[in-house]
């Protein structure tokens, strides 16, 4: 790794962040610094409130602009980047979205707009205005029609003309490649090697070390400064962790993914996966979440996880003993227990795409159930996989859940039920009973025991209708 | 004109570019100092000792305030002193602040507060409005008001329903959370910053708690990152605790409360508990009502008997009953003291006579938008008088009801809706129309002042300061409408103030929809005073001797005989200063024609009704309880707007939060009385996904208001209770599910609510058609 000088750069202009803690929040040091515009709303990514935009680079290497929730972000994983906050956007003029939202009356009491701007200004440059862009921006006031109205009137504005203004420029010319970093001189250490190597090289060094990539989930502990993290070690360099692999009969994708890369990539592979990453969070978290953190965090109600032991997920692990593969099936020990060793991480997952022996095809979905369909913890999460031969008999059935038990879980007894019966409601009816009793869910403030149970039972009934309809397969808004 | 205009926000280029500045995003000053709580672990509790030794010795630490360091009063109530800032020796509700630490910076006074330490003796806590009601734990007496004779009405009725209804609390969820800075100037004065939508009673608990008189503390208000009710009260004793430190330190002194210590220390909407037993003939019509409501006050009295007072008046909504008694209490919790949020009692009231309306329908297997309308206030004279002896002399409700089902095409749509439930077994959908009366006033007489303050400077430019408080309901927008178009003056000229206790004394909360009624004619008050003034100069320089003529129009000044020789606004005013005319004046207004008799529980306490109707359709999941709002359509009545793309914006914004309120936004306490929900992870507002694709609204046309600033009417609160058109269609998509017969629905309907329902509709046995009388208990959810 080389030394190199610590700096951040905010709408143009380059920071020494040599005497800033490698931890502190980037919205802290944005108001340290005077930046008052960016805003907190809840410290936990939740609103949006603190949105910026952060120049980073796509999977074929070129440049963009997505949005982030700032109060997640440790300093360090954003040093020698690019951020633009909302102070940023206007010069003599308002920027287009700012002037949209003017015009709309977009804005009532102010305080979440930095925060729709800078969702909007991400959405202008990526081409795609919608409310998928704002999904992760609450406002109390407004009941959105606005937002939604200042939304259309961008997108009205980006199809007349393409973009073309010094953020393009800037794009243009950026190599937002990230370079490997040591974050040193604090109490706390960062580290943002380049190689996987050094990543077990650095786990050997500090057995104490937290592994950090998009944040989504530690950056909740260090806004509110629950824990101190003496040593971070990023995983966001690691370019042998970012890579999607598809071959003949799997995909396998890195642990350090972001969400919303997985979501562009393999659109239309898994329709489950396709499904249950339209409600994982928002933008501003799918930016920066990871399908590794999803599984390694181990959490009884990740949305990821459903699906992935539906698709028979399996999981690559490497450590200083050499690397081994699990499913995982068998990755969850317990209630946030995982079998993942000392010195051991998550290299990538491999997901089989090929069907069943003598299968002719697959039917699959998830769904996910909360208080609020949009950027909600599930209630329950389900992922159904049913493989059919050409008599519609089912030769391989995977029905797995969040939020039902300490972990994870397939409903192996139903599963077993079903192997060889017709795919009809009949057979939805008679597995029922086993559904039943597959879990003993426990009640907590998003809902009963008794609900996630009927969950359990309906969302798969919910299944067959729903594929039996033909027309659920590609992903749609509940109900 | 300048009144009548979409004219954006005033601060709009100050949000989007990040401009704005709020109380706690100005620049930090040399030497701040910030505050932390210490919370208590307990709803009920004995404070046995506290040790702050440990705390003292943390670096950064400065000192910690306790009871000790209040110089004046140790309380913060507002109607009743039974607020104290700093508990002695009980704490009431979990997460009460105990001990503030006062740190060199927020982290700082955090470690500080941690490692203060104190021992409590737990206490048995009452944590629900049952257990409150079993214990005779209650704040105040019980009010009670009474139209004719219910009981014996009850008796000789056709059809009798009873049961009860538990209405949901909800938190504000302002994004900005509670906030101030406080900074002593070493002569014994206090400036604050406060996020509140009352600087003149945050500046009289400032003054209280230093023990000073209330001309030793201004108290501005920047602006607010929303409030919705939430800082009318609950500003103050952050405002307090911050002026306690400046006092002790001599620094200046800032606190910002982190969002899970505003959800669990500041008070919400009021959960109710409603019951009833009510009378009505064949055909719907409702003979005699006897309703209960119990509002939870949580642990002190806060703003809670207006609130209760606001539901008992508002349990008629659009609806004539003969025969009605309503008693109200409010019931003591060891739960955050509960407080003013948009609509202050008056959504908990209606949803009980809108849920007696639906069980009247099913029950008589009528529609429930026909048992409504048969119901409507109407005529004059008894049928058009509320049971509180006021009667609605512009009754606007068919006007709106007819309108928005024209625009809604509700016949044909609920046709349609027939028959698509008819061939799907999964998803039903549901259409439902609900009306909104919502009386417009402080219950408060004397509230219902305001004053202003103009000032025009030599060169032409002028500045104005009103009583209201701006939190983003537009109020400063159309303050500078009227005052531009009282004066006839370009916009340009003016610069708006920040709220302060400085430039206008005494004022009234910004609140009760009341902030452009009251503030813009106060404004329109201190335009005319100068306009007076400035009018004989204009005379004089334009060469006639007739001011009275003198027309004020586009920025420039002529006589109305002769209008093509003018004179520009700032040429008079130059003339003026030089002619010695005083070129500043305050305006004054207080709403005429108010009475109200609390005994009696008779009057006029509302200047005027604001009225609404909304049309929801709504598709529900029978397997998960899931739903999806297809459409909404509105016709709200603002009056003759002052601004309709801010008008909107309140009927819009409003409803959202209404529905959020009805369908998503479940507080929930355990079994030790501690909040669980003090988060968005936690807590869930709506996002721009649960708004629907059709969301269309109309503001009542021709609609002009006598006697209110410029014909308009206010409009922050009422849109708020058209939401209950979502409860009400997830009512009939629920029903759809079943053979007919009631629907029980708890509130929030949330996906587990709304399942129940369908499961219960299921199992239901054929509709016995009507007069049948099912027992219907939707009671609140156990805390979990």
């Amino acid at each position: 790794m080389v030394e190199q000088p610590l700096t951040i750069s905010i709408n143009g202009q380059t920071a020494d962040l040599t005497a800033v803690s490698p931890i502190t929040t980037l919205l802290h040091y944005l108001h340290q610094s005077g930046r008052t515009g960016t805003k907190e709303g809840c410290g936990d990514g939740d609103c949006g409130a603190c949105t910026v935009a952060v120049l980073c680079s796509t999977a074929d290497g070129t440049a963009q602009y997505q949005a982030m929730n700032s109060c997640l972000i440790p300093i360090g994983s954003v040093a020698n980047r690019e951020i633009i906050t909302v102070e940023g956007l206007a010069d003599e003029h308002l920027h287009p979205v700012q002037a949209a939202m003017v015009q709309t009356g977009g804005s009532q009491c102010g305080y979440c707009t930095p925060g729709f701007i800078m969702s909007l200004f991400a959405a202008y440059y990526g081409g795609k205005v919608d409310d998928t862009a704002v999904e992760g921006n609450l406002c109390r006031c407004t009941g959105y029609l606005p937002i939604r109205k200042a939304a259309a009137l961008v997108t009205q504005k980006i199809a007349e003309t393409k973009p073309c203004d010094r953020f393009t420029e800037k794009l243009a010319a950026a190599d937002p490649a990230l370079e490997p970093l040591q974050y040193l001189g604090h109490p706390e250490q960062f580290y943002r090697p380049a190689q996987l190597s050094e990543v077990l090289d650095l786990l050997h060094q500090h057995p104490n070390a937290k592994l950090i990539a998009g944040g989504t989930d530690l950056g909740l502990e260090i806004s509110h400064q629950r824990q101190t993290f003496p040593v971070l070690i990023s995983l966001e360099g690691v370019t042998d962790l970012k890579q999607i692999h598809r071959s003949e009969t799997a995909v396998e994708i890195g642990a350090a993914v972001p969400l919303s890369q997985i979501q562009t990539e393999l659109r239309g592979v898994f329709p489950s996966l396709d499904e249950m990453l339209f409600w994982f969070a928002a933008c501003q978290v799918r930016n920066r979440a990871t399908l590794g953190g999803n599984i390694g965090t181990a959490s009884p109600i990740g949305d990821l996880p459903p699906v992935l032991l539906s698709l028979d997920a399996v999981l690559n692990l490497v450590g200083s003993q050499g690397t081994r593969r699990l499913p995982l099936v068998d990755f969850f020990k317990g209630y946030r227990q995982t079998d993942l060793q000392p010195g051991e991480l998550i290299r990538s997952i491999t997901v089989p795409t090929t069907l069943t022996p003598d299968a002719v095809r697959r039917d699959n979905q998830s769904y996910k159930i909360g208080k609020r369909g949009t950027d909600d913890i599930s209630i329950v999460a389900a992922a159904f996989t049913v493989d059919l031969d050409n008599a519609d008999r089912i030769l391989h059935g995977r029905l797995a859940y969040g939020g039902v038990a300490a972990i994870p879980a397939r409903a192996i007894a139903a599963e077993a039920f079903l192997l060889g019966k017709p795919w009809t409601i009949e057979t939805v009816r008679q597995v029922k009973p086993l559904l039943q009793q597959a879990f003993t869910p426990l009640t907590d403030l998003r809902g009963s025991a008794h609900y996630r149970s009927k969950l359990v039972v309906n969302l798969f009934e919910k299944f067959f209708v729903d594929m039996s309809e033909g027309g659920d397969r590609n992903g749609h808004r509940h109900p | 004109m300048v009144i009548g205009i979409r004219k954006p926000h005033e601060s709009a280029e100050g949000h989007v570019t990040g401009k704005a500045i709020y109380t706690d995003e100005q620049r930090i000053l040399a030497g701040m100092l910030s505050l932390y709580p210490v919370t208590a672990p307990h709803a009920k509790a004995r404070i046995l000792n506290i040790d702050l030794a440990a705390a003292l010795a943390v670096e950064g630490c400065v000192t910690l305030l306790n009871a000790a360091d209040v110089p004046g009063h140790n309380n913060t109530g507002v109607i009743v002193a039974d607020e104290m800032l700093f508990p002695t020796e009980e704490v009431s509700h979990w997460g009460q602040a105990v001990v503030w630490a006062v740190g060199t910076t927020e982290a700082a006074a955090r470690k500080a507060a941690e490692k203060v330490l104190v021992e409590y003796e737990p206490l048995e806590p009452v944590l629900t409005v049952a257990a409150a009601i079993a214990t005779q734990s209650f704040h105040t007496r019980t009010q009670t008001i009474r139209r004719g004779d219910p009981a014996a009405a009850l008796h000789q009725t056709d059809h009798r329903l009873s049961g009860e209804l538990a209405v949901n609390p909800q938190d504000h969820f302002y994004l900005e959370t509670q906030t101030s800075w406080v900074i002593p100037d070493g002569e014994g004065h206090y400036q604050v910053y406060s996020s509140t939508q009352h600087p003149s009673e945050t500046q009289t608990i400032v003054a209280e708690v230093l023990g000073i008189s209330r001309n030793q503390v201004v108290v501005t208000c920047p602006r607010m990152g929303g409030a919705f009710g939430g800082k009318e009260s609950q500003a103050n004793p952050y405002a307090a605790v911050a002026a306690i430190a400046a006092h002790k330190t001599g620094c200046p002194v800032r606190v910002k409360l982190n969002r899970e210590h505003d959800m669990t220390l500041t008070g919400k909407r009021h959960g109710f508990l409603g019951r009833y037993d009510v009378g009505f003939t064949q055909d719907g019509k409702i003979t005699a009502l006897d309703a209960h409501l119990y509002a939870d006050g949580g642990w002190s009295l806060d703003l809670s008997p207006p609130v209760l007072s606001r539901a008992m008046l508002h349990i008629d909504n659009a609806y004539y009953i003969p025969h009605l008694e309503v008693r109200g209490d409010i019931v003591r919790t060891n739960k955050v003291s509960n407080t003013a949020f948009r609509g202050f009692g008056g959504p908990q009231g209606m949803l009980v006579i809108e849920e007696v309306m639906d069980r009247i329908a099913r029950t008589l297997n009528l529609p429930p938008e026909l048992v409504r309308e048969r119901n409507f206030y109407h005529g004059t004279g008894d049928t058009n008088t509320t049971h509180y002896g006021q009667e609605l002399f512009d009754n606007r409700l068919m006007r709106v009801w007819e309108e928005v089902q024209a625009k809604a095409h509700f016949d044909a749509r609920k046709e349609e809706i027939a028959q698509f439930n008819q061939t799907s077994t999964y998803k039903k959908r549901g259409l439902a129309i609900t009306p909104v009366k919502f009386g417009i006033s402080f219950n408060k007489v004397c509230y219902n002042q305001a004053g202003a303050l103009l000032l025009i400077y030599a060169d032409g430019s002028i500045q104005l300061n009103h009583g209201g408080t701006e939190m983003g309901q537009g109020l400063h927008t159309k303050m500078l409408q009227v005052a531009a178009q009282t004066l006839g003056v370009d916009l340009q000229r003016f610069r708006m103030m920040h709220t302060s206790t400085d430039k206008v004394p005494n004022t009234s909360a910004t609140a009760a929809s009341s902030g452009s009624d009251l503030n813009g004619q106060a404004v329109k008050d201190a335009c005319e005073t100068l306009k007076a003034r400035l009018a004989p100069v204009a005379a004089r320089l334009l060469g006639y001797d007739a001011p009275e003529d003198i027309v004020f129009e586009g920025d420039q000044v002529f006589c109305r005989t002769y209008p093509a020789a003018r004179v520009a606004f700032e040429q008079v005013v130059e003339e003026a200063y030089n002619s010695r005319i005083s070129l500043s004046a305050t305006g004054y207004y207080r709403t005429p024609n108010l009475s109200w008799d609390p005994v009696a529980g008779k009057g006029r306490p509302f200047y005027y009704f604001a009225y609404g109707a909304a049309v929801s359709e709504v598709e529900v999941d029978g397997l998960t309880g899931t739903f999806k709002l297809r459409q909404v359509d509105i016709v709200h009545d603002v009056g003759e707007s002052i601004n309709p793309l801010v008008d909107r914006g309140q009927v819009e914004g409003a409803f959202v939060q209404g529905m959020g309120w009805l369908t998503m936004e479940e507080l929930v306490w355990d079994e030790t009385g501690r909040l669980r929900t003090f988060a968005p992870s936690t807590y869930k507002i709506p996002t721009v996904s649960e708004i629907p694709e059709r969301f269309e609204v109309h503001l009542l046309e021709r609609a002009a208001q006598d006697g209110v600033i410029y014909g308009s009417k206010a409009v922050g609160e009422p849109p708020f209770m058209l939401a209950m058109s979502v409860r009400e269609a997830i009512r009939a998509a629920v029903a759809a599910f079943g053979q007919g017969g009631e629907v029980c629905l708890s509130t929030p309907a949330t996906p587990e609510a709304i399942l129940a329902a369908v499961e219960a509709v299921q199992a239901l046995p054929l509709s016995r058609g009507g007069g049948q009388v099912i027992p219907q208990t939707a009671v609140f959810k156990p805390l979990e």
